[in-house]
Order: C-alpha cells, then sequence, then structure tokens
C-alpha cells in the first residue's frame, strides 16, 4: 500500500543526525524520510538511542551533524517551540503531563500555539478574548471526547489512572494540530487489551490526516500498526522498510538477539 | 449565589468603615499604617505575579518599587523644579518600572531558579548602589517636598471637608488606595485565569513539556516579569507622593525579603491569601514597639533591636512556611496540591476553583 | 611593574580566601544542586566567634598567632554545628519538595544568621584586636606582609587536603558518587544522607578558618560581612565551574586578581568618576556576565537535562 507514495514524497527528512555526549556517540549518521500520512515505527534494543533521536528531532537536544526538515522548512536548530509551531509535537516516555492541572486545561495548553489571546484582552476581557476561551474549551472537550477520555475532563491530571494519562498526553498533542505525532513509547505499561485500543487509536488519528512516528518495544503493536520501521542500533540506523522484511532481516534478528523477532 | 453576594457586601462595609474604626480604636497612627500596609499588598500582589503565577524568584523586587518612587520624586518636586501631574507619571512609572524589568529579564530569565534569584538579588543592589552614588538622585540624602498626589483639584495630601465632616489626608490615600489595589486584583484575577496564566502555570509545572507544547517559556516568563514589575512601579509613585520623601535606604534587599514573605506566608498565587499576608506583615511591626520601650524602661538600655527582631522573624517565618505549609497560610486549593507533590489523593477528586 | 605585582599579591591573597569559601558553595552545591545561600554567613559567624575568643584572649595580654590558631580552633566547631544543623533543619525536610521551597527557606536561613548576629554582637563593626607584629617582606619591588603568606600557607593546604580527601579517600568517592548520581550511589551502599551531612561538615570547615583569616586580614567584623563575601566566593564558584573543586579553586584565585587589578586601575582608568564604591556593582555584574554568557563556567561540563 505504500509503494503508491513517491520517493519524495516525505513529510519529515532527517539526514545525517549525529549527537555526542561527551566521549559517547549516541547518533551516529542517523537519517530519517518520514512519509505523509504514515505509521512509521522507531525500534531498536536500549539504549538504541531512540528517544535521543526524538529529543533532536522535537529540539530538546541540538543536533552535532545532520540536517532536518520538515515539509521543506528547515528545523535543524530551532528551539522546541519554534518545532511545536512547525508542526512537530510529541509524547514523553516518562509521561510529562501538567499534573496539578485538570484534564481539560492540559488540552487547553495543548491549543495555546494555535490561539493568540494576550495579556491585554485577557485583562480588558475583550470579546474576541472570550470568544476564543469558548472555542479552545469546545475543542479541547472534543479532543477529549476523541482520545476516550470525555468524561475525564475536569479530573486532575495525576490522579488519573496510567493509561488515561497517556491517551491524556496524546490529546494534549493534538491540541496543537500537528503534522507530525511523535509518541514515545505510548503502549508501555500496557497490556494488550489496552494496547489494542491504542492502536484502534492511533490508526483513528492517522486517519484524521496525521503522520505518525512511534518509539515503541512492543513487537505486535509496531508489527500490526506499522507502514513503515526503522531500526536503530548503538545510534546507528541498521534496516529501514516494511516492517515484514525488517522482521525478517539478519542484522535486526542479531541486535536483538533473537528473543523478539518471533 | 445570595450568600457570595452577602459575603462581598460585608467586605465592602468592612473595608469602607475600617479606617473609621480603626481612627476611633486605636488612633489616627493606625491609620496611616494601613495606608502603607495596602502599599505593601499592591506590591505583593505585583511580586506574586512572578513568583506566584510565574514561578520566577525574584530577591530584588524593591528595584521597581524604587524606580517608580524616584520617578515621581524627580518630576514632581522642586528637586528639578517640575510639578508633572499624576495622570502622566503613574502610567510613566508603570512603563519604566517595566521596561526596566524586561531588561533585566530578557538576559536572564533563561537561567535556572537559583541563579536567576542570585541576579535579581545583584539587581536589586546595584539600583540601590546607584541612587545612593548618583548626584541625580541626591545620593544618601534622598529628595523632600514631593508632591503629594493630586487628581483633579483634589489634593490627597491636604484634609477636606466633606458634606460637613472632616476628611483627614490619611483617609482620602487610604480610599484611593483601597481602588487601585481593587484594580491591581482585578487584572491579576482575569489574567491567571486566561491563556496566559494557564500558560504560566505549564511552565510552573513542567517547563521542557511546556516549550515542548509550543510555549514560547522566555517570552511568557519576560512578560509576567514586565507585569510584575510594572505594577511595582506603580506602587513606587503613590508610595513617593504619600511620603513626601524618599531615600534609597526605603529600598533595601530587606524590604525584598519582606515582600517575597508576604507572599509566601499568604499563599503564593492566592491573592486574598497575599493581600492577607501582606496586610499581616505590614503591621506586625508595630507589635515590636512595646518591645523597645518595655527594653528601655526595665534595663535603660535597647538589649533587643526590634529592627533586627522584625527581620528575625520574617526570615524564619520563610523557613517554617517552606517546610510546614508551602502553600502559604491561606492558599488556593491548586496550589497545595502543587506543593504537595507526594501525596496520594483519592481517585475521584475534583478542582474546586481557581 | 612594581604596582602590578603588588596588586597581583594581594589579589592572590583575596582570591584564596574567595577558594575556600567557594569551596563550600561547589560542593554542596555538586551533591544537592542548591545554592547554599547561608555559606556566606556560616564564614561570618566564624568570623564573629573567633573575634570574641580573640578579644578575651588578647585582654589577658595574649599575643602572636597562638591566640589566632585558638580562634580558629574554637570557630571551627562552631561553625560545623552550625552547619549541620542548617543542613538538618532547613534543607533536609525539602529535598523532594518543588524547587522553589529550599531556594526560600535559604534565603530565610542566610537572614536569620545575619540578624542573629546582629543580636548577638550589635550592629557596629567590630575590631580584630591587634595580636600580631605583622613584619613585612619583599619580593621584588612589591611588599607581602606575614599575614598574607600564612593565609597563603593555610589556604594552600587546605585546598590540598580537600582535594586530597576528595579524590583519593573512600569518602571522596563516596561524595563523587553521591555528587553523580545518588540513587544509584544509595544502591550501592552509600548513606548519602550522611555524606550529604559530612560535605556540609567540610564545607563549613573550611569557612570557619576563612572567617577567622578574613577577620584577621582586614581587621574587622561585622554581621554583614557575610553578604558580600558570599557573594564573591559563589562568583567565583560559579567562574570555575560549579561542581568542579578545581574551578573553585581557579575561579577564586583570577577573581581575587582581577579584584584587586581592577580596582587599582579604575580609578585611574575613569578620571575618578567610578571610585571604589562601585567595586561592589562590578562584583554583581562579572557574577550576572558569566552566568548569562558561560553559565558552565571554565572548567565546568555543559549538561543537558535527561528527558
Amino acid at each position: 500500500m505504500n509503494a503508491l507514495h513517491s520517493p519524495t514524497d516525505h513529510l519529515l527528512v532527517a539526514k545525517g543526525i549525529g549527537k555526542h555526549f561527551g566521549g559517547l556517540t549516541a547518533l551516529d549518521q542517523v537519517s530519517l524520510n518520514i512519509p505523509f500520512h504514515t505509521i512509521y515505527g522507531l525500534i531498536g534494543p536500549n539504549g538504541a538511542g531512540k528517544t535521543t533521536l526524538f529529543n533532536v528531532l522535537t529540539g530538546i537536544y541540538r543536533a552535532d551533524e545532520g540536517e532536518i526538515h520538515l515539509n521543506g522548512v528547515s528545523l535543524t536548530h530551532s528551539s522546541p517551540n519554534e518545532i511545536c509551531k512547525q508542526g512537530i509535537a510529541r509524547t514523553f516516555q516518562n509521561i510529562r503531563l501538567f499534573g496539578n492541572m485538570t484534564a481539560i486545561e492540559n488540552v487547553m495548553v495543548g491549543r495555546h500555539v494555535r490561539t493568540h489571546s494576550g495579556m491585554l484582552s485577557a485583562i480588558l476581557r475583550l470579546p474576541s478574548q472570550r470568544r476564543e476561551e469558548q472555542e479552545m474549551m469546545v475543542h479541547a472537550q472534543g479532543l477529549l471526547d476523541f482520545v476516550g477520555i470525555g468524561h475525564l475532563a475536569n479530573q486532575i491530571a495525576r490522579q488519573l489512572p496510567y493509561g488515561d494519562q497517556r491517551r491524556l498526553e496524546i490529546a494534549r498533542a493534538l491540541a496543537t494540530q500537528p503534522k507530525l505525532l511523535a509518541l514515545d513509547e505510548p503502549a508501555a505499561g500496557m497490556n494488550d487489551t489496552e494496547t489494542a485500543t491504542l492502536g484502534r487509536l492511533l490508526q483513528k488519528i492517522k486517519a484524521s490526516g496525521v503522520t505518525l512516528l512511534l518509539i515503541e518495544h512492543d513487537v505486535k503493536l509496531v508489527m500490526g500498526l506499522c507502514d513503515r520501521v526503522a531500526v536503530l542500533e548503538y545510534g546507528r540506523l541498521i534496516a529501514e522498510g516494511e516492517p515484514n522484511s525488517v522482521k525478517n532481516n539478519p542484522r535486526v534478528i542479531a541486535a536483538y538477539l533473537g528473543t523478539e523477532a518471533a | 449565589m445570595n450568600k457570595r453576594i452577602l459575603i462581598w457586601l460585608l467586605c465592602l462595609a468592612v473595608v469602607l468603615a475600617l479606617p473609621f474604626g480603626t481612627d476611633a480604636l486605636l488612633g489616627r497612627s493606625w491609620v496611616r499604617l494601613l495606608d502603607f500596609a495596602l502599599l505593601y499588598a499592591m506590591l505583593a500582589l505585583g511580586l506574586n505575579i512572578v513568583v506566584g503565577y510565574a514561578g520566577l524568584l525574584d530577591l530584588g523586587y524593591v528595584a521597581f518599587y524604587a524606580v517608580g518612587a524616584y520617578l515621581y520624586a524627580m518630576l514632581a518636586s522642586p528637586h528639578i523644579g517640575m510639578h508633572w501631574p499624576l495622570w502622566a507619571l503613574l502610567p510613566m512609572g508603570a512603563l519604566l518600572a517595566a521596561s526596566f524589568g524586561a531588561v533585566l529579564g530578557a538576559p536572564t530569565l533563561g537561567l535556572r531558579g537559583d541563579y536567576l534569584a542570585i541576579v535579581t538579588m545583584g539587581f536589586g543592589e546595584i539600583i540601590r548602589l546607584f541612587l545612593r552614588n548618583l548626584n541625580i538622585t541626591n545620593g544618601p540624602a534622598g529628595i523632600d517636598l514631593i508632591d503629594p498626589i493630586q487628581i483633579g483639584g483634589f489634593s490627597f495630601g491636604s484634609s477636606h471637608s466633606l458634606l460637613g465632616w472632616d476628611l483627614p489626608s490619611i483617609y482620602s490615600y487610604y480610599f484611593l488606595f483601597v481602588v487601585l489595589t481593587a484594580l491591581i486584583v482585578l487584572v491579576s484575577y482575569r489574567l491567571s485565569d486566561s491563556r496566559i496564566g494557564r500558560a504560566w502555570a505549564a511552565i510552573r509545572e513542567d517547563e521542557i513539556a511546556a516549550k515542548s507544547m509550543g510555549l514560547n517559556t522566555r517570552y511568557l516568563k519576560l512578560m509576567a516579569f514586565a507585569m510584575g514589575a510594572a505594577f511595582g512601579g506603580i506602587s513606587g509613585v503613590l508610595f513617593a507622593g504619600f511620603q513626601g520623601f524618599i531615600s534609597p535606604e526605603s529600598f533595601t534587599m530587606g524590604e525584598s525579603v519582606m515582600i517575597l514573605c508576604m507572599v509566601v506566608l499568604g499563599g503564593m498565587g492566592h491573592l486574598s491569601g497575599v493581600i492577607m499576608g501582606a496586610i499581616l506583615l505590614a503591621i506586625l511591626p508595630e507589635a515590636f514597639r512595646p518591645l523597645s520601650q518595655f527594653q528601655q524602661i526595665t534595663f535603660g538600655h535597647v538589649w533587643l533591636d526590634p529592627a533586627n527582631l522584625r527581620m528575625l522573624m520574617f526570615a524564619l517565618a520563610l523557613i517554617m512556611v517552606m517546610i510546614l505549609r508551602p502553600e502559604g497560610l491561606w492558599p488556593s486549593p491548586v496550589r497545595r496540591r502543587e506543593l504537595h507533590p507526594n501525596d496520594a489523593m483519592p481517585a475521584s477528586a475534583q478542582k474546586e476553583g481557581p | 611593574m612594581d604596582i602590578f605585582l603588588q596588586q597581583v599579591i594581594n589579589g592572590l591573597v583575596q582570591g584564596s580566601l574567595y577558594a575556600l569559601v567557594a569551596l563550600g558553595y561547589t560542593m554542596v552545591y555538586g551533591i544537592i544542586e542548591l545554592v547554599n545561600f547561608a555559606h556566606g554567613e556560616v564564614v561570618m559567624v566564624g568570623a564573629m566567634v573567633g573575634l570574641s575568643v580573640i578579644e578575651r584572649l588578647a585582654a589577658r595580654g595574649d599575643t602572636g598567632w597562638g591566640v589566632i590558631a585558638i580562634g580558629v580552633l574554637v570557630a571551627i566547631p562552631s561553625c560545623m554545628a552550625l552547619g549541620l544543623g542548617i543542613e538538618r533543619v532547613a534543607y533536609r525536610p525539602l529535598r523532594k519538595a518543588p524547587r522553589l521551597a529550599p531556594l526560600i527557606s535559604a534565603i530565610g536561613v542566610s537572614i536569620a544568621l545575619q540578624q542573629l548576629a546582629a543580636l548577638i554582637w550589635g550592629r557596629n563593626y567590630l575590631h580584630y584586636p591587634d595580636v600580631l607584629s605583622n613584619p613585612q617582606f619583599h619580593i621584588g619591588g612589591a611588599v607581602i606582609t606575614q599575614v598574607q603568606l600564612v593565609i597563603l600557607a593555610t589556604t594552600g593546604i587546605l585546598m590540598l587536603l580537600t582535594w586530597l580527601i576528595v579524590q583519593k579517600t573512600a569518602l571522596g568517592r563516596a561524595m563523587r558518587a553521591s555528587a553523580q548520581n545518588p540513587s544509584v550511589a544509595g544502591l550501592m551502599g552509600v548513606n548519602v544522607d550522611r555524606i550529604i551531612a559530612l560535605t556540609f561538615l567540610m564545607g563549613s570547615g573550611l569557612a570557619a578558618v576563612a572567617g577567622v583569616l578574613v577577620g584577621t586580614y582586614y581587621g574587622v567584623g561585622n554581621h554583614t560581612m557575610g553578604f558580600m563575601l558570599g557573594l564573591k566566593a559563589f562568583t567565583a564558584a560559579v567562574l570555575g565551574g560549579i561542581g568542579s573543586l578545581n574551578g573553585a579553586m581557579l575561579g577564586g584565585l583570577l577573581l581575587g586578581v582581577i579584584e584587586n587589578l581592577g580596582a587599582g586601575y579604575l580609578g585611574s582608568v575613569t578620571n575618578g568618576t567610578i571610585g571604589s564604591n562601585y567595586s561592589d556593582v562590578l562584583a554583581f555584574i562579572m557574577l550576572i556576565a558569566v552566568l548569562v554568557f558561560r553559565p558552565s563556567g571554565l572548567m565546568g561540563e555543559r549538561g543537558s537535562e535527561k528527558v
């Protein structure tokens, strides 16, 4: 199904990304081309550099070498908020919600980057500001419904069950209206049922026009969900392609020591 | 709904009657003290935006107070010979202080908390040292004979006759300060319950997550800083007009610490708590006055200087509040949650209010 | 050239005192990531306690370096007890609290100590009694006093001792491990609480010596002396790279030399417009400049937060 996309039809193009920490090379000449409207998986053993790559792509780390382009726009040394503005949103491996705010407030913060009311209009309570507040709340509620936790809108975020917190983080990221949604191990700690539900949600997101990039350890989820997969080992890209071909790649099998390839 | 209106009316009645009641019970000097307490309330509300809303520790806040005060003092006194009106100087004071805030904040708001605290402390001291050493600010002697506040033809510095009743100057100032404090409260509330207020809360909670969600945290912090500075500047203008005399010694780091104490003790980020903290701590030193008199009479010498005792109390209060009740004496439920991150909470708890 | 050499000598002496105090800041910061605002005040307490002891001895007619030594010997346990107390009461309960809390507590401690000192010793500047003959020696075209030599020797020995302890002993290894990764260090059997307490102990001990030396060198003691001294020592620690022992020592010496050269030439360069009353402003500006332009300091590492 992906053969219909031409090779130049890519949303995210990362070329030759390198990142070093002191003497340690965390990423070595990693290149990634993520096509539009796909679910792209990033897998590899622990310590392979997946989260580091995420952090470079989202501006939290600065790439030492290489370039990043989103839809033709260079993001190589941009700050995290610039990158979000341009269209990449993310979730975190260790959930980073605004714990003491409610669920709906969390999502409304996500909407901040696409809205404009400033201090003056807030102080004067201009009609445009009040309208925007209303719109933000409706929009946030809509996203909470979309991910399936609409009934939890007024709950304090840090009191939500784990699975709901993960979904909230996704809703918050979606509020920024991203072109690319980067998810760092969204299924971590979930059982089979929850993982299946998550998979359906991610398909729903893809269908709404968002491209997804996800780091995942759950092989079943990755194989069933992803259109393409890239494999990192020791900071290097060792395989890339459709899930089935990657699964049977001997280097990949060796990297995982055969424990999960079956 | 009716209960709320009743409470509001009660508060209004208390506020209106307070100067008269205080005068009758405690004497006129206490009404003057009340005026100062209101000035401190305005300062505390300003610092509240910086510390309480944006979570930035500013140890040199008094510098903005000084900027506003000296602006008014120089342009509304015989010092240079200018006598500009309030309607010009009040916004100018706010603007000038906000600019100082922006200049200080622009390079430094990216620093982590401890460093920012030290830098702001340094800034506060630098301002005071310059005020003490420059000729144009009249050095350590300060500026005297500052014009009292005037609106229209009404001078707050003189007594007036209102419907046959005698309205002393300190009463007039009281009502003026109450109005301005109420305005600052309104502005603060509207800011906190808005897109910007939510953004500040997000930065407070997790700055990296906030940045990743597209928030321009540098800019947002700068806005909080400048806004807080502006309130400080406004208070400074009023202070200069009210007291009629200012000197660099009114703007020491001890003052910054005291204002911080008001915000922290009262309840960071909670408007009622902050005002309560300000009034409490502004009035408290009066309680120490009899102590020095007692020592003078009993020992013929003051062993324990009330000024030092006072600062000691503030310092100990800061420590104890942080350890025992960091959300302050009168916190908002949100803040209580934020400052007890390890408390387990019932899964069904709902949000109560801002 | 003579003036230059003189300023350098004075700078190194002053700088070595900064370095001693800076070690305390940097060790504590390295292990609990908190700027111990109260450290400058601990130095002040050392100076004042030393002053009281030396005063008493001088009144009896005792003179000489022995008097100073006894002052130091009394100041050290006093400051150590103080440092331990501060850690236990004001910092330990707040280790897991949001960042703002221990910061505010630290400021509270700093001010409380200042005020207590004012209540105990009064607000006036007190004189360190003259118990030393303080002969001078000539080097090149410059003069170095006995006090200066003793300061250089003492601080040098203490810095070496500190370095040896941290780098070569089991205790030091535990300290470095706790600084790098407290949870893992704990798992490896290190009693991190105790290590933190010991860090404060060491820093406070150094502070005590520094306090008495400062009092002896400048001849005065006052409850406010900790503020500027602490600030400058902190600037030195940041300049050298906070968390780095070598950085603290280097930063201290550098700051001392810069300050003395600057003070010496500033007046002549600006024709007297900027006088010595602005030297404090200069210290602040240096601090702000270092923090804004090179927060990792000369020898520090550029860290990134783990996400």
